[in-house]
């Protein structure tokens, strides 16, 4: 349990045309999608854009959350874009999309339904590869800061004085 | 002589560790004019150092040298290489601890006259007498400031202890409040009153929760008797040829081999840590490890029977707001076999932030089941369970001679298995933890596996025969004199109670035992 530094910047380019609530593929070397107002695009230079396009579905799918844009799954997984990682990466989703043949897609990200791709992942949950993206979000997306306010969470308080007079006890439905 | 003290100097009391037990007793010792050279494998960290964040906090804080666990409890499997949650600074885990402050039950002291012969527990009495623990315990509560002993009043309770209070008067539960803790209700001893920031767990900023870093430390150090060195990582005991620990060697800030010559040894590394280096100081004298003679060296460990239960409510709870652990529910700490075990447990609020309510909420776990729950972190309440685990031979701390730390030695590998009684006890816990929240209308319940140990237990114990284990009643060695135990190791049995307490107490009578046998020239 270490934690994984977010040496992971995030690039905000503008993208025309981008679809809402999915990430998709852009050109050679980006991905792109579209969070609330502002469009988003992720440069890749040593993953496919397709295979980084596919781990953020998987990432999703890991940890879904209808409330959190793609951009933040593309963040957490961006560090997986290094020469040392992307071969590992690469054959992951290479398995991945082999076992969405096996139930009759091109691709992982053909299949339709989440609880099909969720069957897809359970059946390789022990496997170092999914093990390897599951460990990694845990902090890679649940310590993102601007991720923390979709779930009311409100981190430090010390700069404000804390709660002694900002409701610390204040619950109003018991 | 005064402070700093020289290496050769061989009249100084070298302690090992500056947490709740090895900090109060060298500021103890310091106060009493002994002269103290304290060894602290982590930095200085103070209130202004801390940090409210919990990855980076714990990137700070934590004791993160390698370890190996086995066994069959869960921790072996969610964190191998993380069997416990404990810090690597001056003050040890006191800037970590949330501050829970009570004092064993009597009978707890005396765990196998009381439950009898529980199969495959290896039960002992404490050689101690609870009455003569009272006076101890009021001046720790003096020293700690201890709400709700002595006429300092309550905490208020925060949103997380409001819905724990309703659910547990509900449930018919008596002993319900804000508890006994280490966190000023009221400016006292130079801290302020806790202004109910949260991030108990990650070093308190304002200074209002207790902690030796800021407290003991300081006052021991401003005595002129106390030398803290830190980063300081002590590889072993060496003893003379009379069998009598002669002087501590460590590696200091700067990478670079030390011998402190020492008239009396204390080590204070915690349950891990002070088997480990008890064993790791083995020699041909002593081939099984220091104050080994027992082989009860790393037996016994205890962590004790934890898990917590969180829930979603229809409405916002904002748990994280205010004191991590703000209340208890004290009725099931009784000794009460008609439940399915003995020994008894607390129930405590607790609080994590988003960040590791993802990491410990159920390790593993993902897919919507897992996601939903952390959807509704806002609507989350949560408590942790605190109860009396088995201590048993077989869970132990043992060299693994595969895994070597940073400095070339063994690490300490954390064996355990949970007894039957740890089972129905934590079973037990769970279903009236859920009840608690079920009655004031969760929408969903969650039974959370435990968490890496904060308490650490039981490894150098204490017992009135020094076949049956490590220390005497003062936590001084049945092998060794001038070899003390001062952690939480020397407990003899858990109880239900968090430990700090008891450890600090135990401190304070020690530190009054070897100052009295110095000057009777007994060491």
């Amino acid at each position: 349990m270490t934690s994984r530094k977010q040496g992971m910047t995030r690039r905000q380019l503008l993208s025309q045309g981008a679809m809402a609530g999915a990430s998709f593929v852009v050109g050679s070397g980006f991905v792109a999608g579209q969070a609330h107002a502002a469009n988003w695009a992720l440069e890749v230079t040593h993953l496919q854009p397709e295979t980084m396009a596919t781990l953020i579905q998987m990432a999703r799918d890991i940890y879904p959350h209808d409330q959190v844009s793609d951009e933040f799954y593309a963040i957490a997984v961006k560090g997986y874009d290094s020469e040392d990682a992307a071969p590992g990466i690469e054959a992951g989703i290479a398995a991945l999309n082999e076992a969405a043949r096996g139930i009759g897609y091109a691709r992982y990200v053909d299949v339709g339904w989440e609880r099909d791709r969720a069957d897809l992942l359970r059946g390789m949950e022990n496997s170092a590869f999914f093990q390897q993206i599951r460990g990694g979000l845990v902090t890679g997306l649940y310590n993102q800061k601007a991720v923390w306010p979709i779930f009311g969470y409100e981190g430090e308080s010390f700069s404000k004085g804390g709660y002694i007079d900002r409701g610390f006890d204040d619950i109003n439905w018991l | 002589m005064t402070a700093p003290f020289d290496l050769s100097d061989d009249t100084v009391v070298v302690v090992i560790g500056t947490g709740a037990g090895g900090g109060v007793l060298a500021n103890e010792l310091a106060q009493k004019g002994v002269s103290v050279v304290a060894l602290e494998a982590g930095g200085r960290y103070l209130p202004e150092d801390y940090i409210n964040d919990e990855w980076e906090s714990f990137g700070q804080l934590a004791w993160t040298d390698p370890r190996t666990t086995s066994g069959d409890w869960r921790v072996a499997r969610d964190f191998s290489g993380l069997p416990a949650w404990i810090v690597k600074a001056v003050g040890g885990t006191t800037t970590h601890w949330a501050g829970a402050s009570l004092r064993f039950q009597d009978h707890e002291w005396k765990a196998r006259t009381t439950y009898g012969d529980v199969q495959g527990a290896n039960l002992l009495d404490w050689p101690i007498d609870p009455r003569e623990m009272d006076d101890y315990y009021t001046r720790a509560e003096e020293k700690l400031g201890v709400t709700r002993t002595n006429d300092r009043a309550g905490l208020p309770g925060n949103t997380n202890f409001k819905v724990f209070e309703k659910g547990a008067k509900a449930l018919g539960y008596e002993e319900v409040h804000t508890g006994r803790m280490a966190i000023n209700s009221a400016d006292y001893d130079e801290r302020p009153a806790c202004q109910q920031t949260g991030f108990c767990f990650q070093g308190c900023k304002w200074g209002a929760k207790w902690s030796a870093a800021y407290t003991d430390i300081p006052r021991g150090e401003a005595t002129g008797n106390l030398e803290v060195r830190e980063r300081c990582h002590v590889l072993r005991i060496e003893h003379d040829e009379e069998g009598k620990a002669s002087s501590v060697v460590y590696v200091d800030a700067g990478g670079t081999q030390q011998e402190q010559k020492a008239r009396v040894v204390c080590v204070a590394g915690n349950s891990i840590e002070s088997p480990r280096l008890l064993l790791n100081s083995a020699s041909q004298m002593f081939p099984d490890g220091l104050a080994n003679s027992s082989g009860q060296v790393g037996r016994n460990y205890m962590r004790h029977v934890t898990g917590s239960v969180y829930a979603t409510f229809d409405k916002p709870v904002r748990m994280w707001r205010g004191t991590t652990m703000a209340g208890i529910i004290q009725d099931e700490a009784r000794h009460d076999p008609e439940r399915g075990f003995v020994g008894g447990y607390e129930l405590e609020t607790l609080a994590l932030g988003l960040p590791f309510m993802a990491a410990f909420l159920d390790p593993g776990g993902w897919g919507r089941e897992f996601t939903s729950a952390l959807d509704h972190y806002e609507n989350m309440a949560g408590m942790w369970i605190v109860g009396e685990d088995m201590p048993q031979e077989t869970n132990r701390i043992t060299l693994n001679h595969a895994v070597t730390d940073q400095h070339g030695l063994p690490v300490a590998d954390v064996h355990f298995d949970d007894h039957p009684n740890d089972i129905a006890m934590r079973n037990h816990a769970y279903k009236q933890g859920m009840a608690v929240y079920d009655a004031v209308g969760a929408t969903r319940t969650f039974p959370t596996p435990p968490y890496p140990s904060t308490h650490n237990l039981g490894t150098n114990r204490m017992s009135a025969n020094p076949r049956d284990g490590v220390v005497n009643s003062h936590g001084q060695s049945h092998d060794i004199a001038n070899l003390f135990v001062s952690d939480g190791s020397q407990f003899t049995t858990g109880a239900s109670e968090n430990p700090t307490l008891t450890i600090v107490a135990l401190a304070i009578r020690q530190a009054e035992f070897i100052a009295a046998e110095l000057g009777r020239q007994n060491l």
